[in-house]
């Protein structure tokens, strides 16, 4: 389940070539989208409650050092032992460290983008712990042994006849079902077993509140609370931005999340974990792996107020129509291709372009992150650390060349109307990449500033 | 009030018409309209691949050719973004920025909030769709999107609601992108091209006989498309329409 650094434009001509799955990913993606606008616009203060969380998140992130010792302090008061891990590793390497003390071979593990992030899964097997995940999605996709596509509906590039195939193979239902209802229930009876014999229950965090050093923890399958209260061990891991300072701040928070993500007014369970049960223990993992980095850089540290909605996936046209795999980082979607780079500018390169700026995530994000812009300053350093294809790189020096000079560029507009007269034949050649789907306007007899120069004087 | 004329250059070179129209529509008016020559091009098309260096130069020359007028007006949402909103980056030293930033309006914009339009002698007795640029949407924010959830306005439908005998179609995704994107057009081929016909065809099934919008960029992406298919829908660009250009 490693990620695969990939060109997007390759992975998303691939996809969109299946027409009648791209038609039905889109669809299905739409239809969340309109579900969210639904539920957000049945709070007339929509719009107040996304400055005021994005204003808290910036407050958060801008004191972040105060906030985290002030979680860390209220937490360990509660009896929760903190561990701080500085990159993906270290995190797996501690969650492996407290499962090995306690011998422990199977655990089961909620959503989480974080272990996703940092590998934890292979991290575990490899060391002979087996790790169930039991959120549905992320189940399927665990099974197809593929990352995620979507942070919210990890599985929904996979159809329903797939999902009974692979059912049928891993857990014996009928051959051929493809009900939703009977695999569902088919795929809880089977993870029941599973909480039943797990011996630790790892969770991401939603949101951490400084103030009492609770974690909370927002899904709709209740699969974390079964998951922490059966077993002995919680482990909760937490990227550090996850930080709010109050627990009032929570009623911003989760009257966005649930409507940004899937249009309903609230998570069917936001779970507070107030310290560990009598004779249990709970660990939370506070990670950086890049976060403060990403903090230091001036254009970009907001994205790190992202909520995980998965709202911007949703409304993203080319998201809908080139699935999350085409992006080839844990986290696909306009906030991934933020976030990719900085991680990896050169490997993820291709994901700022992935975009037509077109700025609907933008508006849709619950915390206001100017995710276009953002798409739009990771092309600028893409240029800069010299990582455009070489090609393009001269085709805009010559551009900025021609148009710095009215002359120049006269000349050039000239000689272009000129070349689109050609025959059809040599028009429409393979390098026309245009003209491989659409013609080209006919070219005009003359400019207007042709036009205009002739005939100035009638026209002042 | 003097006014500047803006002719974006792929406009300029390949629509033509689509400039007349703009010039015809603004002296109706009576405005004072100049095109001053020595205008070229924004610089967008090297801002948007994040060229910044290769902007500088050709926003001090538009910055330039662009001060002595009051107003500079532009059919393209796309263009008056490019100077409204991105020369702060590279041109914010150059004389004139602070004037010239502020002061380039999109077509729509400036006949709806400088000009305060009433009235519009044109008629155009066919059912129209409305593609909305995002840039003229979500930059310079031309109408409420929909992902926002503040009071409705639209300043184009509002121009477009004076024409004669126009019927404005309803689409069922009445702001999704185009998929032109400038260089996304053909870097991200496969995908510019289903985002294209997917708005052609909510275009069709809401029975529109033309498209229209403030942009010539996506619709000559859209146009392409709808040549190439034979689909039965004319495209115009907004400046045509309320210029009474076209019939
Ligand atoms: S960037 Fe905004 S819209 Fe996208 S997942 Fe994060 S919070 Fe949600």
């Amino acid at each position: 389940m490693t990620q695969m650094h990939t060109h997007h434009p390759k992975k998303a001509a691939a996809f969109v070539s299946d027409q009648a799955r791209t038609t039905w990913h889109n669809k299905a993606l739409w239809f969340v989208r309109q579900k969210r606008d639904k539920a957000a616009a049945s709070l007339p203060e929509w719009e107040q409650l996304r400055d005021t969380a994005a204003q808290i998140k910036a407050h958060s992130l801008s004191n972040l050092d105060e906030y985290l010792e002030e979680f860390e302090r209220n937490a360990q008061a509660k009896g929760i032992t903190i561990h701080w891990a500085a990159t993906g590793d270290e995190h797996n390497q501690i969650v492996y460290d407290i499962l090995k003390t306690h011998q422990v071979r199977e655990v089961v593990k909620s959503k989480s983008m974080l272990t996703e992030e940092c590998h934890l899964n292979p991290f575990l097997e490899k060391r002979g712990i087996t790790v169930i995940d039991t959120d549905l999605g992320e189940r399927i996709v665990q099974l197809r042994n593929e990352p995620p596509s979507h942070i919210v509906l990890p599985a929904i590039h996979v159809k329903k006849e797939e999902i009974g195939e692979l059912f049928h193979e891993h857990m014996g239902t009928k051959k051929g079902a493809s009900d939703p209802k009977y695999l569902t229930e088919s795929a809880r009876l089977d993870l029941r077993k599973k909480f039943l014999d797990a011996e630790a229950g790892i969770t991401g965090v939603n949101f951490a509140v400084a103030e009492t050093g609770s974690v909370v923890v927002c899904t709709n399958e209740g699969n974390a609370d079964l998951g922490t209260v059966l077993p002995p061990i919680h482990i909760a891991c937490m990227g550090l931005e996850k930080i709010i300072p109050k627990q009032e701040n929570l009623g911003v928070f989760l009257r966005l999340l649930a409507r940004s993500a899937t249009g309903q007014p609230i998570t069917t369970y936001s779970s507070h974990f107030n310290g560990p049960q009598k004779g249990s223990e709970m660990h939370v993992v506070i990670v950086d792996n890049g976060r403060s980095e990403l903090l230091s850089r001036k254009k970009f540290w907001r994205s790190l107020s992202c909520i995980r909605c998965g709202a911007c996936m949703n409304t993203c046209p080319i998201y809908r129509r080139s699935g999350g795999h085409s992006y080839g980082y844990v986290i696909p979607g306009p906030i991934g291709s933020v976030l990719a780079p900085n991680k990896d500018l050169a490997a993820h390169k291709s994901l700022p372009f992935a975009s037509t700026l077109c700025g609907s995530c933008t508006d849709v994000c619950p915390v206001k992150i100017d995710l276009h812009h953002q798409l739009l300053a990771w092309r600028e350093e893409v240029v800069k650390a010299g990582k455009l294809n070489p090609g393009k790189r001269l085709a805009m020096k010559l551009t900025s060349w021609v148009l710095q000079s009215p002359q120049r560029y006269k000349l050039a507009g000239k000689c272009a109307r000129l070349a689109m007269k050609l025959p059809r034949v040599f028009l429409y050649n393979p390098l026309n990449i245009w003209g491989r789907q659409r013609d080209l306007p006919p070219a005009p007899p003359e400019s207007f500033q042709e036009w205009y120069t002739k005939n100035r004087d009638k026209n002042s | 009030m003097k006014i500047g004329l803006f002719i974006p250059c792929y406009v300029d070179q390949l629509y033509p018409h689509v400039a007349k129209a703009t010039l015809t529509l603004l002296q109706q008016l009576n405005l004072d309209v100049d095109y001053p020559l020595a205008q070229t091009c924004c610089g967008q098309p090297m801002g948007n691949t994040g060229c910044s260096d290769d902007v500088k130069p050709v926003a001090e020359h538009f910055i330039k050719t662009f001060k002595p007028y009051d107003y500079i007006v532009c059919p393209s949402g796309s263009c008056t973004s490019m100077v409204r909103n991105h020369y702060k980056d590279v041109a914010s030293h150059c004389e004139g920025y602070d004037h010239v930033s502020t002061r380039t309006m999109e077509l729509c914009e400036f006949l709806v909030d400088v000009i305060q339009i009433k009235e519009i002698n044109a008629s155009l007795p066919y059912r129209v769709g409305l593609h909305q640029s995002c840039h003229g949407l979500r930059e310079l924010r031309l109408a409420k999107s929909s992902e926002r959830m503040d009071a409705p306005f639209s300043k184009v439908t509002q121009l477009l609601a004076m024409v004669k005998g126009i019927e404005l179609v309803e689409l069922d995704r009445k702001d999704e992108c185009c998929g032109f994107g400038g260089t996304f057009a053909i870097a991200e081929e496969a995908i510019s091209c289903q985002m294209g016909k997917d708005r052609i065809a909510d275009h069709l099934q809401a029975g529109a006989q033309i498209m229209t919008g403030i942009d010539m960029s996506c619709l000559m992406h859209l146009n392409g498309l709808i040549t190439r298919n034979g689909d039965p829908l004319r495209v115009v660009h907004i400046a045509e329409i309320l210029a009474g250009t076209i019939k």
